[in-house]
């Protein structure tokens, strides 16, 4: 039997954290491009793709994150696609993030008057290039603030792939507690290690969106 | 070999699974009235004078707001028994929906309050109303008002982070389906109509709360 000190928690809570950090970010970057393809088909002039992309909203934010990640984890296994925890995982919350992301992104667009919309036309610009001029760059100036916030909501997000074996923060905890015995210490860890990441985040979303409404 | 999906071999589990949606709905249900209601005192608790006050609940907010739900319940149902206070899993599972949804509520409130105009509170004021009679009478209907549909949208988003209350065995929708699946070893079916089921539940929440909102604060019409 061998001791396990303070600082042997708190170094591998951190090695582990890496790995939150690292899905966070694939999710965030994944999921933003996916998500910038739901915007488009959402905003589209097709009625029958801006109602399948909303079904495909309704879906990832009328499910658990959970159920989502054992549809991939499982599901995909019976086609023939296995997928290691990590992959099951980096794909799921790409999928939910590009959902939250869209509809997130959807309501800054709309929050661009129309007669910006009907001016770029009347200038005989295209769909794409209304967008990439004219729309967007007004769009994102809306948009930074509530993407910031989601982001905390992806970190906490990945808490759950621990429950399909992926090994995170979390995982971490629970492995450690398992091997220590010391679960109030260790999982007070584990949220003060997340409170860390997330919290400069949130404060971060909260400044841009008083300085967004200063401007106004 | 191609895979058979075999929906059939759930129905003999449909007890099991009834019984979980039935305490997915009475943790949402405790959660909300439990959770929404110390949000209005925290909310309350907000406007105080007490700075010290104030900062608590502050940070109360803050600290769970900027947690994974998952390491909450965790905490409160590993953590907790090591300070002498030893829950069952269903009271666990009711207690983190509470912390959680009450520190959220705490913050979509107190956003409606800021938005009550300042000449009301100031008129109820030199009405000579006491602190909490303006709280009551004055500010809070505007202010639930005012939040309620980010209030529905956060319970609902409650409702769906309950499934992972399974994980300390609270023998919920997702356990229920963890539970056939261990069984039958149809996975993707017992996850699919689980799904289905979650779905069902959000959209008849999101129904249900805009109905509570529509009685509960309708403009009265003054005679």
């Amino acid at each position: 039997m061998f001791d396990i000190s303070l600082w042997d928690i708190v170094r591998n809570l951190l090695l582990a954290a890496r790995w939150t950090v690292l899905l966070s970010l694939v999710a965030f970057i994944c999921g933003g491009i996916a998500g910038l393809a739901v915007l488009f088909a959402r905003v589209s002039a097709f009625p029958w793709l801006r109602r399948a992309m909303g079904w495909y909203i309704e879906l990832f934010q009328g499910t658990p994150l959970l159920m989502q990640l054992f549809l991939c984890f499982f599901g995909l296994s019976l086609v023939g696609i296995e997928l290691s925890p990590w992959e099951a995982a980096a794909l799921s919350l790409t999928l939910f993030a590009s959902a939250f992301l869209g509809e997130i992104w959807r309501g800054c667009v709309e929050a661009v008057p129309k007669g910006q919309w009907e001016a770029s036309s009347a200038l005989a610009m295209g769909y794409f290039q209304q967008m990439r001029y004219v729309v967007l760059p007004q769009a994102m100036r809306l948009a930074v603030a509530p993407t910031v916030g989601f982001s905390v909501q992806l970190i906490k997000g990945t808490a759950v792939t621990s429950i399909i074996g992926f090994i995170e923060l979390t995982k971490a905890g629970t492995m450690i507690t398992n091997a220590t015995f010391r679960p109030f210490t260790v999982y007070g860890l584990v949220a003060v290690f997340y409170f860390c990441l997330c919290y400069p985040l949130s404060l971060l979303a909260r400044r841009l969106e008083r300085k967004l409404h200063a401007a106004r | 070999m191609a895979y058979q999906f075999d929906f059939g071999s759930l129905w003999e589990y449909r007890g099991v699974i009834a019984d979980g949606v039935g305490l997915t709905i009475r943790l949402t249900a405790v959660g909300t009235v439990a959770g929404v209601g110390l949000g209005i005192a925290g909310a309350f608790a907000r406007t105080s004078r007490s700075p010290a006050l104030k900062a608590a609940v502050g940070a109360y907010v803050e600290f769970i707001r900027n947690t994974p739900f998952l390491i909450q319940l965790f905490f409160i149902f590993f953590g907790l028994p090591v300070l002498g206070v030893k829950l069952s899993e269903w009271q666990a599972a009711s207690l983190a929906m509470v912390v959680n949804l009450a520190a959220y509520s705490t913050e979509i409130i107190r956003a409606g309050i800021q938005a009550v105009p300042k000449g009301q509170i100031e008129a109820a004021e030199a009405l000579a109303m006491s602190r909490l009679q303006i709280f009551r009478h004055v500010i809070l209907g505007p202010a639930m008002r005012k939040v309620w549909p980010a209030l529905s949208s956060q319970i609902v988003i409650v409702m769906l982070g309950s499934s992972v209350c399974s994980q300390i065995a609270a023998e919920e929708l997702t356990y229920a389906a963890n539970f056939i699946q261990s069984r039958n070893f149809r996975a993707f079916e017992v996850y699919f109509v689980s799904t289905g089921l979650y779905l069902i539940l959000a959209v008849g929440l999101r129904a249900l709360l805009k109905l509570v909102g529509w009685s509960l604060f309708r403009r009265r019409r003054h005679v």
